[in-house]
């Protein structure tokens, strides 16, 4: 029977590796271990003065609410800000931007350039904030639910048929 | 090794710096803990950066986490409690040592299950190869009475 | 014209491929010398052709022909002439054609110097290496061809990656796939033993050559990548487990296994299913590694860019390759049944422990390499397997391998004496153990597993010594420098190789626990100690090279009062495309390296600087040139050239590896 093992081996590692090359997988992408947790504890200046602060508190609104990661020197992020003026206008979701290792003067420029989708906003100077959510880089993208659960987490730009696809199928099933 | 053999395309979240020396102009003042601190940095992994870990990178998250690191072991928190608190936030993707549970078993076991398998196919086909046991001295004895009747 | 004439120097070859896979196995069946004979000249029809296209391929790369794509993506004028070259095999459809190059070439080269194999055996052998021609010409035509035109041609390339601008990196990925393919004709040997359903001793004696040949370049190709590793990322780290690094690897240690089971073969008419099992498994090895490079199943820095195509074809390739020879191994090895004895404690007995270990190293390598897409395959979560692992299961695996090493060489063919070896040892164990309880006295009981490293290598390193001197009945009546003269260059490669092996590890133990390293910001003028050497750091300059800028820094190094040397790091910035790199400055004292590197600017003037003392890190490669050096030595014995079958038995006996 022995002989048999090597051939039953090698079907097996092809068998994986189809399964992974057909599945929608990007490998450098990184599960969040948040989904299905209380998003963490933070409280962040706005980058609106007359703004109170943003803290966890804002995000338990009973209904779903989007937080995004950006930041005026990431370029993917310039990417997807059309779509999150969607979200916020068409799609009638609060999205809360959380400006990500950006100075506060750039990251409101950035907004005055391309629009402001956000309700409200953070600025995570040290990228602390940044850490406690798990984010490796921006722009990152949580969907939390009414209770301040998060449910899912978009990884890299919202651009493509991602929006349709995955972001907008998750969000209509807390609704 | 030929880590950027290839690097035709680093991946976009790749930036260009990871290859710069990564340097921090404050490491702790006690040499002690900063030995710690480096020690534990080597077992982080970069999430920028695939495959390397957060001591040897210089991405901006690489940075922040070993400022991190330092930070908490300063404070006098233990190696383990500052590996606890990335997993909570990263999971065990961050670990380049993978914690031993259930679905690493079989990762931390297989030098031994693996050396039990090829011993087991290799010994199995010594039993045609068995050659018969050395001689005894009285066998020998023998052998030697009957060359000696030869000669 | 150039790009034409490749590209129809392709399409030639994969008809000559079509026909050296075919005809011959035909002309096998029937009997028809004919048709046997067309695979010589198809295999040297098909290195012809791919020596065309390659050259049409270097040729626009040369002469910067910007109207193909492939020279337009990866190539600039202002790079230096070496790197237009390298160029050509720096990209991934360069590297493909590479491969068939080198699969033609020593498919030619087995036509040419296996002219007294049998004809049939030789058809078989030609046949099977045509059919691996075949898979990866298609697997070009359709997914990869590197002469596809641009129109309009544009001005300017895109460059090649600056990483890659490299001496040491023109030539490793070279060196790593003639290593690969080179494992190609083990494979092929396998495959027509196991086709003529037939392993004889003199199969054994005509594939160890091309084993050791192959494995010779790999070892080559994986210390030079080593070796840039350490002086071009310039974190002194020289191995990072990395996947691409481990499917270099793996082929290596399943290489060093079956030359070391082709002599049982060849002495004994024994393990024979299992080498052939090896040959197949070497050369999978080596084609995994490709494609994992190259599927994007796995991240690695080292990735090519992915195309989900290219991956699904190089997956099927390799299940139809693998799994069919796997295939036929299963259906044909009840029929090898050994023929030789040998007792438990023999020097047959030594090499199956060796191969035991260096198969099961190479699983594991396989198993810690794959984990992750087994566990999120598996839905549990994501883990990464990074160099920890790794070492663990170098220590558990090569320190039983390291122990029989010393002794395996003692003891003698067919029934050894155990107690007759370890009393020729014996010295070699005092020395191994009171190395390592010096270093434990030494470091108040610090460093155990740096003592445990030593011991071993230290144990490894006299065991050889003992060997050669027992060889020479050093100490008996006899005149040593006739035995000397007795001692076949197989045997001086044997002992180089081990020797070899000690060093490195001397050099792992020592430079991993005992590296001094300063990282921190200086200005001009200030001086630090490392280990005992004052680096005084002289200020930076700016430079400029042919297509990149740089900072280059300044250190005088002083051993006391004396200036030592001085050390000018540079942090580069290439131009195109854009990317910094470092280039350590290294000088090699015979205790061990002095290496510094300079990177960004800090404040207040000052720079940020790394500085290290590495001790006996040159053991790595010193060690990896005497294996090499070892393994040449023993190819160029007479009774063990390649393709020459003809050897009597009586002049082998007694002989080793």
């Amino acid at each position: 029977m022995s002989r048999f093992v090597p051939l039953i081996i090698v079907a097996a590692l092809v068998a994986l590796f189809l399964g992974m090359m057909l599945s929608d997988r990007n490998p450098n992408e990184i599960d969040s271990v948040l989904v299905g947790r209380a998003a963490p504890e933070f409280s962040l200046v706005s980058l609106d003065d007359s703004a109170p602060a943003l803290t966890h508190a804002d995000l338990k609104t009973g209904a779903p609410v989007l937080v995004n990661f950006f930041a005026s020197w990431c370029v993917p992020c310039r990417a997807e800000h059309e779509n999150l003026m969607r979200l916020a206008g068409d799609h009638r979701v609060q999205v809360i931007g959380i400006a990500y290792k950006n100075e506060k003067d750039q990251a409101i420029g950035f907004l005055n350039e391309l629009g402001n989708p956000f309700s409200k906003t953070g600025l995570d100077l040290d990228g602390r904030v940044g850490i406690d959510w798990g984010v490796s880089g921006v722009p990152e993208t949580f969907l939390i639910d009414g209770d301040g659960v998060v449910r899912y987490r978009h990884w890299g730009p919202i651009v493509g048929d991602s929006l349709e696809q995955q972001l907008l199928p998750e969000l209509e099933a807390l609704r | 090794m030929s880590r950027m053999m290839f690097a035709a395309l680093l991946s976009l979240f790749v930036n260009a710096a990871v290859l710069a020396v990564a340097v921090d102009e404050k490491p702790l003042d006690d040499p002690a803990l900063e030995a710690q601190a480096r020690e534990l940095m080597k077992e982080i992994r970069c999430l920028q950066c695939q495959n390397q870990s957060i001591e040897d990178s210089n991405a901006d998250i690489a940075r922040d986490l070993r400022a991190l690191i330092r930070e908490r072991i300063a404070l006098g928190d233990s190696p383990e409690n500052v590996k606890a608190y990335l997993v909570d936030r990263y999971g065990d993707w961050v670990l380049l040592k993978p914690p031993v549970k259930t679905s690493t078993y079989f990762l931390w076991g297989s030098p031994f299950l693996v050396v039990l398998i090829i011993a087991f196919l290799l010994a199995r086909r010594k039993q045609e190869l068995a050659v018969a046991s050395p001689l005894s001295d009285q066998e020998k004895a023998q052998l030697s009475e009957l060359l000696g009747r030869k000669q | 014209m150039a790009g034409e004439i490749g590209h129809f120097a392709l399409l030639l070859a994969l008809m000559f491929a079509l026909v050296g896979a075919t005809l011959p196995h035909v002309g096998a069946a029937r009997g028809n010398a004919a048709y046997m004979a067309l695979a010589d000249r198809a295999i040297l029809a098909q290195f012809s052709m791919a020596l065309v296209a390659f050259g049409a391929l270097t040729y626009a790369f040369v002469t910067s022909d910007f109207s193909v794509v492939n020279v337009a993506t990866n190539s600039h004028t202002l790079k230096p002439l070496l790197y237009k070259i390298s160029g050509t095999w720096g990209n991934h459809e360069g590297s493909l054609l590479f491969w068939v190059l080198n699969l033609t070439l020593f498919g030619a080269l087995v036509s040419w110097r296996g002219r007294k194999l049998p004809l049939r055996f030789r058809s078989r052998v030609l046949a099977v290496q045509s059919t691996l021609i075949l898979g990866f010409l298609l697997f070009i035509i359709f997914t990869s061809n590197p002469f596809l035109r641009l129109d309009p041609a544009p001005l300017e390339g895109n460059g090649l990656n600056p990483l890659l601008q490299d001496p040491g990196l023109a030539f490793h990925p070279p060196m790593l796939y003639l290593g690969y393919v080179g494992l190609s004709v083990a494979f092929s040997f396998a495959v027509a033993a196991l086709i003529e359903g037939e392993v004889t001793p003199l199969w054994a004696r005509w594939v160890r050559p091309w084993a050791l040949l192959a494995w010779v370049f790999l070892t080559g190709g994986i210390a030079l990548g080593s070796w840039w590793a350490y002086y071009e990322l310039g974190w002194g780290g020289w191995w990072f487990w990395d996947p691409v690094e481990n499917a270099s690897f793996m082929p290596w240690l399943a290489a060093a296994a079956l030359l070391h089971s082709a002599i049982v073969v060849e002495k004994r008419d024994a393990l024979k299913s299992w080498t052939i099992l090896l040959a197949i498994v070497a050369f999978s090895l080596s084609l995994l590694g490709t494609f994992l490079v190259r599927s994007g199943v796995i991240t690695s820095v080292h990735a090519f860019a992915n195309d989900p195509a290219r991956g699904v074809f190089i997956l099927g390739f390799l299940a139809l390759v693998v799994g069919g020879s796997l295939t036929l191994y299963a259906w044909r090895a009840p029929k090898l049944a050994p023929s030789g004895l040998f007792g438990v404690v023999s020097r047959e007995s030594a090499l199956v422990v060796n191969n035991i270990f260096l198969s099961t190293f190479a699983a594991v390598v396989l198993v810690g390499t794959l984990y992750p897409l087994f566990v999120e395959a598996f839905g549990a979560g994501q883990i990464s397997v990074g160099p920890p692992f790794f070492e663990y299961a170098a220590a558990v695996l090569m320190s039983p391998l390291i122990v029989a090493l010393g002794l395996g060489p003692l003891l003698a063919w067919k029934r050894g004496n155990v107690s007759r070896s370890v009393q020729i040892a014996f010295p070699a164990l005092v020395v191994g153990f009171v190395a390592a309880l010096v270093l434990l006295w030494q470091t108040s009981g610090d460093y155990v597993m740096t003592a445990f490293g030593l011991g071993l290598a230290a144990w490894l390193i006299s065991s050889v010594i003992l060997e050669i001197g027992h060889r020479l009945r050093l100490g008996k009546a006899n005149n040593p420098m006739s035995s000397l003269r007795k001692i076949t260059r197989a045997q001086w490669g044997m002992s180089m190789a081990h020797m070899g092996l000690g060093i490195i590890l001397l050099g792992i133990t020592i430079s991993e626990a005992f590296t001094t390293e300063e990282l921190t910001v200086m200005a001009p003028g200030d001086t630090v100690e490392v280990a005992g050497y004052d680096f005084t750091f002289e200020g930076v300059a700016p430079i400029v090279g042919p297509n990149y800028t740089a900072v280059r820094g300044f250190f005088t190094v002083y051993d006391g009062e004396t200036i030592l040397t001085s050390l000018m790091p540079e942090d580069r910035v290439y131009s195109n495309p854009v990317m910094t790199t470092t280039e350590a400055a290294i000088y090699p004292l015979f205790s061990g390296d002095l290496y510094a590197v300079v990177g960004e600017a800090a404040s207040s003037g000052r720079w940020s600087v790394r500085l290290y003392f590495k001790p006996m890190i040159s053991g790595l490669w010193l060690g990896a040139f005497m294996m090499m050096v070892g393994g040449i030595l023993s190819l160029s014995d007479r009774r063990l050239r390649i393709g020459l079958p003809t050897g009597k038995k009586q002049q082998t006996s007694g002989a080793s590896a």
